[in-house]
């Protein structure tokens, strides 16, 4: 008999038209994953880039190794961090319907990866997000009225209106400038906690891309740098399933975790459920204190899903089941932990619509703010000689000459 | 004051600035324990130690990102690629990364990598080891672009692209690393200690970046050449009897268009030589530039000389090289009476 090669095409689970499909998600039952020592050798944990680390159970408790045990005020500011994400990305959402804002991309679904992490680290610890971790701005006490004016590109503007909406950086929260170009930061944050190395610094370096982008040679640069020199770094690929309209299995994941690609460069890998706030914080609790004992980097697997469209260029009814999002295993990150606050007690549904409309009130009144500092389209507009300005430290004399050339051209107007 | 060929010239200069800086850093493939493939960083790691002078990875882009994640926790790395050949695996993170990252984060964050890379022609590398890329990166909005002709220059050079807080894209044509080269192969090799751009101070100085030099003043027409081309130009003009003026770029950019510029407008002829193809040039920017400022000065066209728009190839390595006969045929035509 001949056999013949025949080139594999991995299927997406589910197109407009079919029910939801999530049979192919490996699952672990809350609290049965085992927790390492943060010494642990790579060999020796190699299963969890398999399975799953999750903490809330179906009855909203914790359980297991991995409860990070964190008491009910630091439960309610996580809640609320997560839901001032919510809220933020729903208003600027319907902003950019209304055609004040050019893009926006949303974080729906996500908001525990950013939000966990971000109160999981240290503030010196520097983080190289991608687009979808508001979270971490949120988390780190970054006013969201700057977050609307580099949104709309006005006079206060931390970019001087060079960047595309969310293309956020703050150096002194020590959040990194978003690129655009995805997987760049993953290898620069390693480069960065190789420095954090070289000094002897104690803090460590965080990176997030989405599992799309670990497709890019960034991604196994970055695996690969941190492997070698032992990098005090966190390495996370946030699989929400979906590359714009291409699923995961297209990325590679069709057959092997992403989390799966650590071991294979000596790193460990970690799969937790991106959607649990407890597990989130538990590995990235693991991951820091692992970093920063000296036993190299991590590579986390969070696996969630991007409930919002790609961005609002995007239509997913294109692609994916309308529906998709219900039928999805791990629910909604802010549901899960007030569900687990209910239970432990320590809220309730009238203590959630009241924080909620608090929220929603400070996010109309930023947006308030933010819009009297100009619009894109409305005064006051920033001056478009800070074109010219930091291409280099200092303007060279060819800049000069075009910048007054443009002076020209606008006084002749 | 040493004789110092350009690879010496360059070593001294990271010695230099690694014991003055503690914040230098030094990485690249090979660049540690052996010294280099071309032996710059030789000595360097056995004196300074594994934690500033690092052997990587065969992966460029990887380098490249490494250092920019470094530098923006306050080191000032020098990143070697080894051969300018190789550099496109970390063209990405050098464009979209390195070059804008000050811009895009409005100053707030910014990357003072050094990215040094032997180019050019002239050693029998074939297609994969003779490339020079230049114009790829002056063309980038954000990247200082600098290549030296001499040791001297190497190193003032050199210690100022690490000293610059704007990323700086550092060629070195690997043909004059060991001594300065006429086009003419088969000529016994010449050291650099019998030129005088080989007498290297022993400490520290730089040569400004974004300055032109004129390597030899003439009033007969302006040679506007850079890198291993200024030799070659200077012993043709030499043996054609011209009295040229013959200035070495030295920095692509920030380009000092007024010392070029003043020059052809006072000798009317230019002729421009590098060793790059032609098409899209770097060249191609000289001559825009040069006949923008100076159209009413010209007496004759502006000519180029530059290796022939095809892959460099292994077995005509000669004809390939934009050598005397080429420079020369370019020299005779500008110099022909209107």
């Amino acid at each position: 008999m001949v056999t013949k090669s025949r080139l594999h095409v991995p299927k997406t689970p589910a197109r407009p038209g079919d029910a939801p499909d999530f049979s192919y998600l490996e699952l672990s039952a809350a609290g049965v994953v085992k927790r390492p020592e943060t010494s642990a050798r790579v060999r020796d944990m190699q299963s969890l880039s398999d399975e799953l680390v999750r903490v809330l159970d179906d009855k909203h408790q914790p359980v297991g190794p991995w409860n990070p045990r964190l008491d009910s005020p630091e439960l309610q500011i996580a809640l609320r961090h997560m839901l001032l994400t919510r809220v933020f990305d729903d208003r600027l959402q319907r902003i950019q319907r209304s055609g004040k804002i050019s893009f926006y991309m949303r974080s729906l679904g996500e908001e525990a990866v950013s939000v966990a992490m971000a109160m999981a680290l240290q503030p010196g610890d520097m983080l190289f997000p991608s687009y979808r971790n508001q979270g971490l701005h949120v988390v780190r006490g970054r006013p969201i009225v700057d977050l609307m004016c580099q949104c709309l590109s006005n006079t206060r503007d931390m970019c001087k209106g060079r960047q595309l909406p969310v293309m956020y950086h703050w150096r002194e929260g020590r959040i990194f400038s978003i690129s655009g170009n995805l997987a760049t930061q993953f290898p620069q944050a390693v480069g960065w906690a190789m420095a954090a190395a070289i000094k002897g610094q104690d803090d460590i370096a965080v990176s997030w891309l989405g599992e799309g982008s670990s497709a890019e040679a960034d991604f196994h640069h970055a695996l690969l740098f941190a492997s070698v020199y032992k990098a005090p770094v966190i390495l996370n690929v946030v699989n929400n399933q979906w590359a714009i309209s291409t699923f995961q299995g297209h990325a590679g994941g069709e057959r092997r975790s992403f989390a799966a690609r650590g071991p294979g460069y000596g790193i460990a890998g970690l799969r937790v459920d991106g959607n649990d706030f407890l597990a989130v914080y538990a590995v990235t609790q693991w991951a820091a204190e692992r970093a920063r004992t000296g036993h190299g980097p991590t590579l986390i697997e969070h696996v969630t899903y991007r409930a919002a469209a790609h961005s609002t260029s995007d239509d997913p009814a294109r692609y994916r089941p309308k529906e998709d999002y219900q039928g999805w295993p791990l629910g909604d990150p802010i549901e899960r932990l007030k569900g687990h606050l209910i239970a432990l007690g320590e809220w309730s549904e009238e203590r959630h619509a009241a924080l909620t409309a608090e929220l929603e009130a400070h996010v109309a009144a930023s947006w308030k703010e933010a819009v009297s500092h100009g619009t894109l389209t409305e005064p006051p507009r920033l001056d478009p000689h800070l074109m010219f300005e930091d291409v280099f430290k200092e303007m060279p004399p060819h800049l000069r000459k075009q910048e007054a050339e443009l002076r020209a051209e606008l006084e002749r107007g | 004051m040493a004789q110092r060929n350009m690879i010496h010239a360059l070593n001294s200069a990271m010695d230099i600035m690694l014991g003055r800086d503690p914040s230098v850093v030094v990485l690249g493939e090979d660049v540690g324990y052996f010294g280099g493939v071309f032996r710059c960083t030789e000595g360097l790691q056995r004196k300074y130690g594994e934690h500033r002078v690092l052997d990587t990875p065969i992966a460029e882009g990887g380098i490249i990102a490494a250092a920019i994640g470094m530098a923006v926790n306050g080191l000032r790395p020098v990143a070697e690629i080894q051969f300018a050949d190789y550099i496109y695996p970390g063209y990405d993170q050098i464009v979209s990364e390195l070059a804008r990252l000050r811009y895009r984060s409005a100053g707030e964050f910014f990357a003072p990598v050094t990215v040094r890379t032997p180019s050019g022609g002239g050693i029998r590398g074939g297609q994969t080891h003779s490339q020079s890329p230049e114009a790829l990166f002056a063309h980038v909005a954000g990247l200082k672009v600098v290549m030296p002709s001499n040791p001297y220059d190497a190193k003032g050079l050199l210690i100022a692209s690490i000293e610059d807080d704007d990323p700086v894209i550092f060629f070195e044509p690997k043909r004059i690393y060991n001594g300065p080269f006429d086009g003419e192969p088969d000529k016994p090799a010449v050291p650099w200690s019998a030129h005088p751009k080989g007498e290297v101070p022993d400490g520290h100085y730089t040569v400004p970046i974004g300055k032109a030099e004129i390597v030899r003043s003439g009033n007969d027409l302006t040679i506007v050449t850079y890198g291993t081309m200024v030799h070659v130009s200077e012993a043709t003009a030499r043996k054609l009897g011209l009295d040229a003026e013959i200035i070495d770029v030295r920095t692509m950019v920030p380009l000092d268009s007024d010392t070029i510029c003043s020059s052809v407008a006072r000798t009317g002829r230019c002729v421009i030589v590098h060793e790059a193809t032609r098409f899209a040039g770097f060249g191609a920017e000289l001559s825009a530039t040069i006949q923008e400022e100076c159209f009413w000065n010209l007496q004759a066209p502006i000519m180029r000389v530059a290796g022939w728009d095809t892959p460099y190839p292994h077995a005509f390595e000669w004809e390939y090289f934009p050598g005397q006969a080429r420079v020369a045929k370019a020299l005779k035509t500008v110099m022909e009476p209107a």
